[in-house]
């Protein structure tokens, strides 16, 4: 072999070692990747009582309750699955009902989840507000997809 | 081909070929950027859900793209550099870090920019957030490495190898959104099928998009240009520019 | 230019600090290269 061509070895086995290095990882560590649960997750009994996770989904439609001051009541769903969700506090300008957030909190006793934040998540959809009014942006299977079970948990039945 | 291929390498060939090409990169990016960020500004239609927050989208996505891309683009020069030696793929490698290095930031700083109204935090740990952080710092590694290291030639063959290493986070950062759970949003205009973009919204970005590659295409060469110089001193090509006053 | 466009919805400092950064980037940029090859030329014609 030609030095030239020894490199050229050395490179792709680099390369090649790169890639299954990290695609094992990620395989082992893939769980840890995942920024939050959904409610089918959390459901399935794999979270324990009171240990801080997030959790995200899409805000039902007509679940939302405004309580005293801060405090709001919805209901958080991943299409298969929900929850009830208890926050008090500021919700960002995209809060509102059909909408996909991610809140940091833990599950009670009395199976509701307790938030301690709440982020907005939006979807990749950008469209004029005649354009959305024509269209009637329903939930639906697209808008439940960027949420997916960490745990492989069976999806829609 | 070959033949082709290495008179284009050669760096007189490809100093002359960058005078030639650089000016009309810059007209075609001034033009494009031009009509895209008007456009986005004034006449795209403002999002029915983020009204015109959305805007930011005119640069956060273009810088995001080439920080991508200029990766890429180091990477095969990488590739080059440590496989034949080439000198102008060399300089080719240190020029692209800079850049590249610019516009990650650029991509991350808009981000967090867009987030914080939008999502209600300025930064989260996500897998796209943190993976194109990484990417930030890759690109330092590179521009670190060659500063810290005297002798251009073994810096570059340092920097490539690095370049080279890192090539594998480029797929995490453009999947990321697909592979795992994520604050961030999945690809608007990057994916297969039809964009999720109203059409009104989306030209002014198309034309954003190909103006930064435009304008890489200027900073690349003129940057690439400047390492030839350097590496050439001494040689007869470039005494002749000094002495005409034509660099 | 009305008040209303500089206002962008309210989200003004976030609209306009990205366009403001991006303005930054981008003649870092232009800038960088041009000076590098004023310092470049100044070394090689003292040099050679």
């Amino acid at each position: 072999m030609t030095k030239r061509q020894k490199r050229m070895a050395a490179i792709a086995a680099l390369l090649v070692g790169l890639s299954l290095a990290a695609a094992l990882g990620f395989t082992a560590f893939r769980k840890n990747m995942m920024y939050f649960y959904t409610p089918s997750d959390l459901l399935a009994g794999t979270s324990k009582v009171g240990a801080k996770l997030r959790l995200g989904g899409l805000v039902e439609r007509g679940s939302v309750k405004r309580g005293e001051g801060l405090s709001v009541d919805f209901i958080l769903a991943d299409c298969v699955h929900s929850l009830p969700v208890h926050y008090e506090g500021i919700l960002p300008d995209l809060f509102r009902e059909g909408q996909g957030i991610v809140a940091t909190g833990s599950m009670q006793a009395n199976g509701a989840f307790k938030a301690d934040e709440v982020l907005a998540k939006h979807d990749e959809n950008y469209m004029p507000p005649q354009v959305a009014d024509a269209l009637k942006v329903q939930d639906g299977k697209h808008a439940c997809a960027p949420f997916k079970s960490v745990n492989k948990v069976e999806a829609a039945k | 081909m070959w033949t082709w291929f290495h008179r284009l390498a050669s760096p007189p060939t490809f100093y002359r070929l960058a005078d030639r090409f650089a000016p009309w990169f810059g007209i075609a990016a001034t033009g494009l950027l031009a009509y895209g960020i008007v456009g986005g500004l004034f006449f795209a239609p403002a999002d029915y859900q983020q009204s015109d927050a959305f805007r930011i989208i005119y640069i956060h996505v273009p810088a995001a793209a080439l920080s991508l891309s200029i990766y890429m683009l180091m990477a095969s020069a990488a590739l080059v550099a440590v496989i034949w030696r080439i000198k102008l793929a060399e300089c080719v490698l240190v020029s692209a870090a800079p850049i590249g290095a610019s516009f990650t930031a650029l991509a991350l700083v808009t981000g967090m920019l867009w987030g914080k109204p939008m999502w209600g935090a300025y930064w989260v740990w996500d897998a796209r957030l943190t993976s194109e952080l990484i990417l930030l710092f890759l690109y330092a590694g590179v521009i670190g490495l060659n500063q810290a290291i005297e002798d251009p030639r073994a810096a570059a063959r340092a920097c490539g190898l690095l370049a080279l290493i890192g090539v594998i986070n480029v797929p995490i950062v453009h999947y990321s959104v697909e592979w795992w759970n994520s604050l961030h949003q999945g690809s608007t205009i990057l994916k297969m099928g039809k964009p999720s973009m109203n059409a009104d919204m989306a030209q002014p970005l198309y034309a954003c998009l190909l103006g930064v590659y435009f304008f890489m295409g200027y900073v690349l060469l003129r940057r690439t240009q400047n390492e030839l110089l350097l590496r050439e001193r001494g040689t007869a090509w470039v005494k002749e520019r000094l002495e005409s006053s034509n660099v | 230019m009305s008040s209303d466009f500089l206002n962008m919805s309210g989200y003004a400092v976030y609209v306009w600090g990205s366009y403001g950064f991006a303005a930054v980037v981008f003649a870092w940029n232009l800038i960088a290269p041009r000076l590098r090859r004023r310092e470049i030329l100044k070394e090689l014609s003292t040099t050679e």
